[in-house]
C-alpha cells in the first residue's frame, strides 16, 4: 500500500499498537468495564477524537474499509481529516457507505443501517465516566463500579423526573452493560441507545484524554437506565427527512436561509443519500431542475 | 426480649503514633437499645464509634454484628461491598454535620430516596412516596419534598439526614453528635424526635456526644471514657447520679456548674 | 416482694481528696405485696439515698436488693443492667419528688408512654383518666409541662408513675406539692393500689398521709460521719 514514508502502519508504533490490543482485549473480556491505557500524543489536538484514533489505529488492517463520522455526516472536517490521516498513514480504502465498512470510527452518531458482526464501531469518547458529574473522586467512582454501586445514577434520573417530569438526558444516556458495568455510551443521542443492545459489531470506545478504553462485544446486553413507572422511551424530532421522507432515522434541524427557514434532514448522510438513490423522496427535497440550476 | 446482643466489642485497642486513642474497650448493643458514648473531645468516643461501624480498623480485638438472619460477622473481616450494603441497609450513621451525608444538590426527595435506589428500588412514585413519608416522620412539610437542602435550616438538614438513614428501616444507628452545633432550642426539638423516632421503631443506637444532658435524655446506658479507656458504665441515670469514677464526677460536677 | 439483706451505700467524692460517705449501712427491709411501708427519720438519714438505691438509680456497695420480677428473684444492687432496665419497665414503678420535664413532650404523652401492656390509643385514654383524676384540665393535656406549676408537675409525675400498675411502687414524697384535695386523690390512689397488691415504699413527710396509707414504718437512722 502507498503509505507515506516516515510512518509506521497506521502512525503508531508497534509497541504502542500491542499495547492499546491488550487494553482492548481486557476491555472485551469485561463488558463496560473502563481499562486505563497509556494515550499516545496524536498529531490532532484532543476533542478531535485522539482515543478513537488510537483505538481505530489498533486495530486496523490493510485490508479493511474504514468510515469515519462526525454528527452522522461523512463530509465535516473532522470526520475527512480522520479518513485522511488514515489514508495516508495506513493507506487503507475509505468510504462513506456503511455497508461497505469494515471499520467506522464515529463522534455521535450510530449509522441507521444495522451493523454486522464483521463490523467493528469506534467511539470516540470524551468522558468514560458515566459518574463523572455525580461524583467528583475518582477513587469513588472507581469503588462504586467494583461494588457495582449505582444507585447514585438513579438519584439523578429522580431528579430529572421531579424536575422536569422525564428523564432530561438526551445524549450520553448511561446505559448498564451485560447486567453489571454503568457505562458512558459517548455523546450518542438516546435514540441511539437501543442500537447498542445485542448489536453483532464489536463496539469499542477509546477516550484520548481520560486515558481510557472500553468494549461492549456482541451480541451483549446494553440496557439503558429507567424506573419501571418511567421506562426509557427515545425521542426524535416528530418530522419525515425533508429529503428522503424516513419517519425512522434521527434528524438534524437544518437552517436553510437566513429568514427562518428551516428543514429537517437525516443526521445520517448515508442514510438519507441511500435512501434518495433508492427513489424515497421527502417533502423538501430539490427537484432535478433546482439540482441542474445549481 | 432477646439476649443475643446485635453489636459486640471486646478488647478493643487502638493507638495514633504515641497517642492511645481506645485502650482494651469492651462495648455491647442489644436491639432496641440506646448507647451513649460520652467523654471530652480526645476521649476516644469518635474512634471507638468509627471502629465498631467498621469505617476504621482497631490494632486488636474484634466487633461482632449479628445480622437480622442470626449470623455473626467480624465486621473488620467482611468483604468491603458486604461492609457498604450493611451501611446502606440495615445500618445507618448519623453525621454532626448533616452536609457530610446530604447531597445538597439533589432534592430533599432524593437524598431519602438514594438508599432506596441503591436498593434496586426501581419504581419513581414508590420512592417519592417514601420519601414523603419520611419527611412527615421528621416533621418536614411534604410540600418541601423536590426543595434543595440548601434552602434548609440546620435543624430541618439534621432531620433530613435522619429521613435519609431511617427510610430503610436500619435496625442500628450510629450517631456523632447528632445536636452538635444547633441552637438550644431547635436541639430540643430535633432530641425529641431522636428520641420518639427511637421508640417507635425500635432501633438501636450507639450515640456519642459530650453533651451529658442528651446522653441523659436519649440513653438506656451509657459508658464514659476518658483518655481511650471505658472509665465507668452502666445504666445512664445510675452513672448519672450517682457517678463513681473520679472523671465522671467532674463530668457531672461540670455540667452542674455550668 | 421486696427485701433488702444488709445493704450499704457510701458515697466517695473524689473531686473532694476522696471523702467517703457512708449513708446505709446494714439495712434490712421487707415489703409484702399489698403493703405499704414508709421510711422515716430526720432529713439527711438517708431515706433518699434508700430509695433511690432499692430504684437502683443509685448503686448499692453492699447487701442485696432482692425483688420479685416475672417470677424469679433479681437482685438489683448486682443485676446488670439491662435487667435493671426490664425489672424497670415490669415490675418496679418509681415517682421521684420532681418531674424530669422531656421537652416538646405533652402531659398526656409522657403519661401515656409509661402505660404497659395497653394499645396506644388505650394508653392514651387511661392517661387522660388518671390525669383528670389528679384535676389535671383536658386543656393541659396536651401541653409539655415545662410551664406547668409544681403541683401540676407533680401530679403529672403521679400519674405517669401509677399507669403502669407495677407490682412494686417507690414514692418519693408524692404528695409535697399538693394541696388538700389533691392529697386525698393521692391517698386513695395509694390504698387502691395496695387493695391491687402492690407493695409500696414511701417517702412520706406528711404525717397525715402517712397515718392513712402505711402499714410500717422503717426508721432510717443517720450514720456516724467517718473520713
Ligand atoms: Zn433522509
Amino acid at each position: 500500500m502507498n503509505a507515506l514514508s516516515g510512518y509506521n502502519f497506521a502512525y503508531l508504533d508497534e509497541q504502542t499498537k500491542r499495547m492499546i490490543r491488550r487494553a482492548i482485549l481486557k476491555a472485551v473480556a469485561i463488558p463496560g468495564h473502563q481499562v486505563p491505557f497509556g494515550s499516545r500524543e496524536m498529531p490532532l489536538p484532543y476533542g478531535w477524537g485522539t482515543g478513537g484514533i488510537q483505538v481505530t489505529a489498533a486495530v486496523l488492517g490493510p485490508s479493511d474499509v474504514l468510515k469515519v463520522i462526525d454528527q452522522g455526516a461523512d463530509d465535516t472536517t473532522n470526520a475527512v481529516s480522520i479518513r485522511r490521516f488514515f489514508g495516508r498513514t495506513a493507506g487503507v480504502r475509505t468510504t462513506t457507505a456503511t455497508a461497505e465498512a469494515t471499520l467506522i470510527q464515529t463522534r455521535h452518531r450510530i449509522p441507521e443501517t444495522a451493523l454486522r458482526e464483521d463490523q467493528i464501531i469506534v467511539y470516540q469518547v470524551p468522558q468514560p465516566e458515566p459518574l463523572s458529574k455525580l461524583e467528583p473522586s475518582r477513587a469513588e467512582t472507581r469503588r462504586m463500579h467494583g461494588l457495582a454501586e449505582y444507585g447514585l445514577m438513579h438519584v439523578k434520573l429522580y431528579e430529572d423526573i421531579t424536575r422536569f417530569g422525564h428523564v432530561s438526558i438526551s445524549y450520553d444516556y448511561p446505559v448498564l452493560v451485560n447486567s453489571r458495568y454503568l457505562m458512558a455510551p459517548s455523546p450518542i443521542p438516546a435514540f441511539d441507545n437501543p442500537k447498542m443492545h445485542m448489536m453483532p459489531a464489536l463496539q469499542l470506545f477509546g477516550a484520548g484524554r481520560e486515558k481510557r478504553i472500553y468494549a461492549v462485544p456482541p451480541y451483549t446486553a446494553v440496557k439503558s437506565l429507567d424506573f419501571d413507572d418511567h421506562p426509557f422511551r427515545t425521542t426524535r424530532a416528530p418530522h419525515a427527512c425533508g429529503l428522503c421522507g424516513a419517519t425512522d432515522s434521527y434528524l438534524d434541524e437544518v437552517v436553510t436561509d437566513d429568514r427562518g427557514g428551516r428543514l429537517f434532514v437525516c443526521s445520517d448522510t448515508d442514510h438519507c443519500e441511500t435512501r434518495r438513490a433508492a427513489g424515497h423522496v421527502g417533502a423538501e427535497a430539490p427537484t432535478a431542475d433546482e439540482l441542474a440550476a445549481e | 426480649m432477646t439476649n443475643e446482643t446485635l453489636l459486640s466489642a471486646r478488647g478493643l485497642s487502638l493507638s495514633f503514633g504515641a497517642i492511645p486513642a481506645l485502650v482494651d474497650v469492651d462495648a455491647d448493643l442489644w436491639p432496641g437499645e440506646v448507647l451513649a458514648v460520652v467523654g471530652e473531645s480526645g476521649s476516644g468516643k469518635s474512634t471507638l464509634l468509627n471502629v465498631l461501624s467498621g469505617r476504621l480498623r482497631q490494632q486488636d480485638g474484634v466487633v461482632w454484628y449479628r445480622d437480622p438472619e442470626g449470623r455473626l460477622h467480624d465486621v473488620h473481616a467482611m468483604p468491603q461491598p458486604a461492609l457498604r450494603a450493611l451501611h446502606r441497609s440495615d445500618w445507618g450513621f448519623v453525621h454532626q454535620n448533616p452536609r457530610e451525608n446530604l447531597r445538597m444538590s439533589v432534592s430533599a426527595g432524593g437524598n431519602v430516596g438514594e438508599r432506596l435506589m441503591a436498593q434496586g428500588s426501581r419504581h419513581y412514585g414508590n420512592i417519592r412516596e417514601a420519601a414523603i413519608d419520611w419527611l412527615r416522620q421528621v416533621e418536614i412539610d411534604a410540600d418541601r419534598v423536590d426543595d434543595l437542602p440548601r434552602t434548609f435550616s440546620g435543624g430541618m438538614l439534621q432531620r433530613l439526614q435522619i429521613a435519609r438513614t431511617l427510610v430503610t428501616h436500619p435496625r442500628l444507628v450510629f450517631m456523632d453528635e447528632p445536636t452538635g452545633g444547633l441552637d438550644v432550642s431547635v436541639q430540643a426539638r430535633l432530641l425529641d424526635l431522636i428520641r420518639s423516632l427511637v421508640r417507635r421503631l425500635d432501633i438501636a443506637v450507639v450515640l456519642v456526644t459530650h453533651d451529658l444532658s442528651v446522653a441523659r435524655l436519649l440513653a438506656h446506658r451509657i459508658m464514659v471514657m476518658q483518655r481511650g479507656r471505658v472509665v465507668e458504665s452502666g445504666l445512664t441515670d445510675q452513672v448519672l447520679d450517682d457517678p463513681h469514677h473520679a472523671y465522671t464526677q467532674l463530668l457531672v460536677s461540670s455540667v452542674l456548674q455550668a | 416482694m421486696l427485701q433488702t439483706r444488709n445493704l450499704g451505700k457510701q458515697f466517695v467524692l473524689h473531686l473532694q481528696g476522696g471523702l467517703r460517705i457512708p449513708v446505709l449501712e446494714h439495712v434490712d427491709l421487707e415489703v409484702h405485696a399489698g403493703s405499704c411501708v414508709v421510711l422515716v427519720g430526720p432529713s439527711g438519714a438517708g431515706k433518699s439515698t434508700l430509695l433511690r438505691s432499692l430504684y437502683g438509680n443509685y448503686r448499692a456497695d453492699g447487701g442485696q436488693i432482692l425483688v420479685r420480677h416475672d417470677g424469679e428473684t433479681v437482685d438489683i444492687a448486682t443485676a446488670p443492667p439491662r435487667t435493671v432496665v426490664q425489672v424497670r419497665a415490669r415490675t418496679l414503678g418509681y415517682v421521684s419528688q420532681f418531674l424530669r420535664v422531656v421537652p416538646r413532650v405533652p402531659a398526656l404523652d409522657i403519661v401515656a408512654e409509661a402505660a404497659r401492656g395497653l394499645s396506644p390509643e388505650a394508653a392514651r385514654a387511661r392517661a387522660a383518666e388518671l390525669l383528670l383524676r389528679l384535676n389535671i384540665p383536658p386543656r393541659l393535656h396536651a401541653l409539655p409541662p415545662a410551664t406547668f406549676s409544681g403541683g401540676e408537675q407533680q401530679r403529672i409525675n403521679l400519674a405517669r408513675g401509677f399507669i403502669g400498675g407495677h407490682p412494686i411502687l417507690l414514692l418519693d414524697e408524692p404528695t409535697a406539692s399538693l394541696d388538700n384535695a389533691n392529697r386525698d386523690i393521692v391517698i386513695a390512689m395509694i390504698r387502691e393500689a395496695k387493695a391491687a397488691g402492690t407493695a409500696i415504699v414511701g417517702i412520706v413527710h406528711d404525717t397525715a398521709v402517712r397515718d392513712a396509707v402505711a402499714d410500717r414504718l422503717y426508721h432510717v437512722s443517720p450514720l456516724q460521719d467517718a473520713a
